[in-house]
């Protein structure tokens, strides 16, 4: 009833072939867009911008990346946490190197390099598969973790290891650095994510994506219909690393601050393949909800014993999240293996048929 | 630079043949102990195709309930049964609630669950038994401590520590029983029918629920041994979990289905880790032991994508 294709007809093939074929998306998005650009920016305070929305926006474009690689192409990684640490100190180097350039464009930039890297260790997907290939993208893992803290060179022989966001303008307005308001670093990060998001949607859906999914649903049949592995694959890891690398970038200019080595481990992976899988494999849209899922859960369960009035050690609370997070995740992968895009799926076929079961 | 990379180690490993032995000896109770943890993965693979990422926190958290029980006043060898029995209830628990509603889903939801297990074993594990690194019961098991230091010649001392000796000596009677349990009883008999088609194997009759909560039960046994191995070397912590990622690469190496590939490719990943690092490590200014091991796997399986011994992958369209 509410939502419904029926008597909205198409009378050119533009608008048969558009992003959003169906008038109720086209509302909602716009709902979500306002909401994101003009809402919460003029209702939420800076601690809700700093430590849930930056950081869900970074996860869920983190999530984009990874998901065009394992949700689209079918090539599952475990490297995600390292191609964004790439695209970090890409960042850094790169405004180390030319202070005086746009930070924004920067940011921009040093996925490139992520990109690159991660051409060069999506050259074993050609002949290894599956979970052998999730393996070895733990060598990609390990190696950039430990060339972060080897080569001195990345972090600009800091006595610390780490590195640390020099201040920025841009256009006047401090971008980066410790007095970067939260808004104007929400601004910047939104503005990316939903660039990203919007450029992805459209490759998706064109030849590009289309090459990748044949490729994931069977990699030989594809190949026997002219689909080049090798550049499909290559490509599909090239585009990952490269929105990983922004959003590791991203990670660190608007969100931390400063960054170390650890701070793009294993752990980073994991949670990035977690947002993946429990939003849905193969949907941008599940990228969001799965970011929203693992990052902003954490964060409320963190308050949840003091609203209710018990009064627990920090550790207990965090060790009670990991358990919590772990059942849940268990839980959501029984009730729908296919995540919470499908779970909309369902409910927006629900909406369609209501007030009728079927 | 030629000269470092290709001559000066190899001249090194014979002028100072007492510290090559010494290398190649951790090298070998570094890959038993590899082994062990994949040995779990290779058990619970081979049943049920599920990879099962949370073998390496299974030995962290048996290792800690054997601790932990004995911290609170349970003498060691009651301790140690109890433990066991901990470990048959987590594979039941497993078989039970993560499993059997799981079963025909596609590997990588599986892999998923197996890593929602570990986060649930971690904040359980933590919550339990707090989060600080514990000293291993050692001397309470019975197990020997101290070394013996053996002369190569009249060029040195080897010096071999009791525990690691111990350690590749339960290792190899734990790879015997296995074996005789596979191949011997009745219900190893079904365990390899299991793993060789699932349908067959419930068609002739195997409980195939059954059959998962023996294996979950076994590789539980298996990350007990190697908790307990682990341990008494250093201390019983969630630091493990990092070194069990190095189990990957040795069940790549050996193939995912295979007990013998396990045991090999431990050995393999074992050796090369230690020799690279000791005599190669300097040159890129060390540390290399976090990722030789996967490249090592990594450039392994370009010729030979399904591992050692690993069952030949053909495609079908």
């Amino acid at each position: 009833m509410f939502y419904r294709e029926a008597g909205q007809f198409k009378t050119s093939y533009k608008a048969d072939q558009a992003l959003f074929p169906i008038l109720q998306d086209r509302v909602g998005l716009a709902v979500i867009l306002i909401t994101a650009f003009a809402v919460i920016p003029a209702l939420a305070n800076d601690f809700f911008l700093t430590s849930i929305m930056i950081p869900f926006l970074v996860f869920s474009l983190a999530a984009i990346g990874l998901n065009i690689l394992t949700g689209f192409c079918g090539q599952l990684s475990l490297g995600t946490g390292a191609f964004m640490g790439v695209g970090a100190y890409a960042a850094y180097k790169l405004t180390s190197i030319f202070p005086d350039a746009n930070v924004i464009v920067m940011v921009l930039l040093s996925g490139v390099f992520s990109a690159a890297i991660g051409a060069i260790f999506g050259l074993p997907s050609l002949r290894i598969k599956g979970l052998y290939l999730a393996v070895t993208t733990l060598a990609a893992q390990f190696f950039l973790e430990w060339c972060f803290i080897r080569i001195p060179w990345l972090y600009n022989y800091n006595a610390s290891g780490a590195i640390e966001v020099p201040h920025r303008e841009v256009f006047g307005i401090v971008a980066t650095g410790a007095e970067a308001t939260p808004l104007a670093r929400y601004f910047i990060v939104l503005g990316i994510t939903v660039l990203i998001t919007f450029l992805m949607a459209n490759v998706l859906r064109g030849r590009i994506g289309r090459s990748w999914m044949m490729i994931r649903d069977m990699d030989i049949a594809a190949e026997l219909m002219g689909i080049r592995p090798l550049q499909t694959k290559l490509m599909a890891f090239a585009v990952s690393s490269y929105i990983c690398g922004v959003a590791g970038a991203m990670m660190v200019f608007f969100w931390l601050n400063a960054a170390e080595p650890s701070s793009y481990s294993i752990r980073l992976s994991f949670q990035v393949l977690f947002m993946v899988i429990l939003g849905g494999l193969g949907s941008l849209g599940g990228a969001f909800m799965g970011a929203a899922f693992i990052w902003i859960l954490p964060v409320v369960l963190k308050f949840v014993p003091g609203l209710l009035g018990f009064d627990l050690a920090a550790e207990t609370v965090e060790h009670a999240t990991f358990m919590i997070i772990g059942a849940l995740i268990i839980f959501f992968l029984i009730v729908e293996p296919h995540g919470f895009a499908r779970l909309w799926q369902i409910a927006k076929q629900k909406l369609r048929v209501w007030p009728f079961p079927y | 630079m030629l000269y470092d990379i290709f001559i000066d180690p190899f001249v090194q490993m014979y002028q100072m043949p007492d510290f090559f032995l010494q290398v190649l000896w951790e090298g070998f109770v570094a890959g038993i102990l590899y082994a062990l943890i994949a040995l779990g993965f290779v058990l619970i693979f081979k049943a049920s195709g599920v990879f099962n990422f949370a073998q390496g926190i299974m030995v962290v958290f048996a290792g800690l309930t054997l601790v932990g029980l004995n911290e609170n006043g349970v003498p060691a060898y009651l301790a140690l049964i109890l433990t066991i029995g901990v470990m048959g209830v987590l594979a039941y628990g497993v078989e039970r609630v993560v499993m059997r509603p799981l079963v025909n889903q596609p590997e990588i939801i599986l892999l998923m669950a197996t890593i929602g297990l570990t986060y649930f074993l971690v904040g359980f594990g933590e919550f339990v038994f707090g989060g600080e690194p514990k000293q291993m019961i050692t001397e309470q098991l019975g197990l020997p401590t101290g070394s013996t230091a053996f002369e190569i010649g009249d060029r040195g001392l080897v010096i071999l520590q009791h525990i690691d000796i111990a350690a590749a000596v339960i290792a190899v009677l734990m790879v015997t029983a296995l074996a005789i349990f596979f191949n011997k009883t009745r219900i190893g008999r079904a365990l390899r029918a299991v793993a060789d088609d699932h349908q067959a194997a419930l068609s002739v009759g195997i409980s195939l629920n059954q059959i998962w909560a023996i294996v979950w039960f076994a590789a539980g046994l298996v990350a007990l041994a190697t908790g307990i191995m682990w341990g008494a070397r250093s201390d019983v912590s969630f630091a493990l979990e990092i070194v069990a990622f190095k189990a990957l690469p040795v069940l790549i190496l050996g193939g995912f289905t295979s007990i013998p590939g396990a045991i090999v490719g431990g050995l393999i990943i074992g050796f090369g880790e230690k020799i690279g690092e000791l005599y190669w490590g300097g040159l890129v200014g060390g540390g290399v032991e976090s990722w030789l091991a996967y490249i090592i796997a990594l450039i392994f399986l370009l010729f030979r994508p399904q591992g050692l011994f690993g069952e030949r992958i053909i495609e079908r369209i």
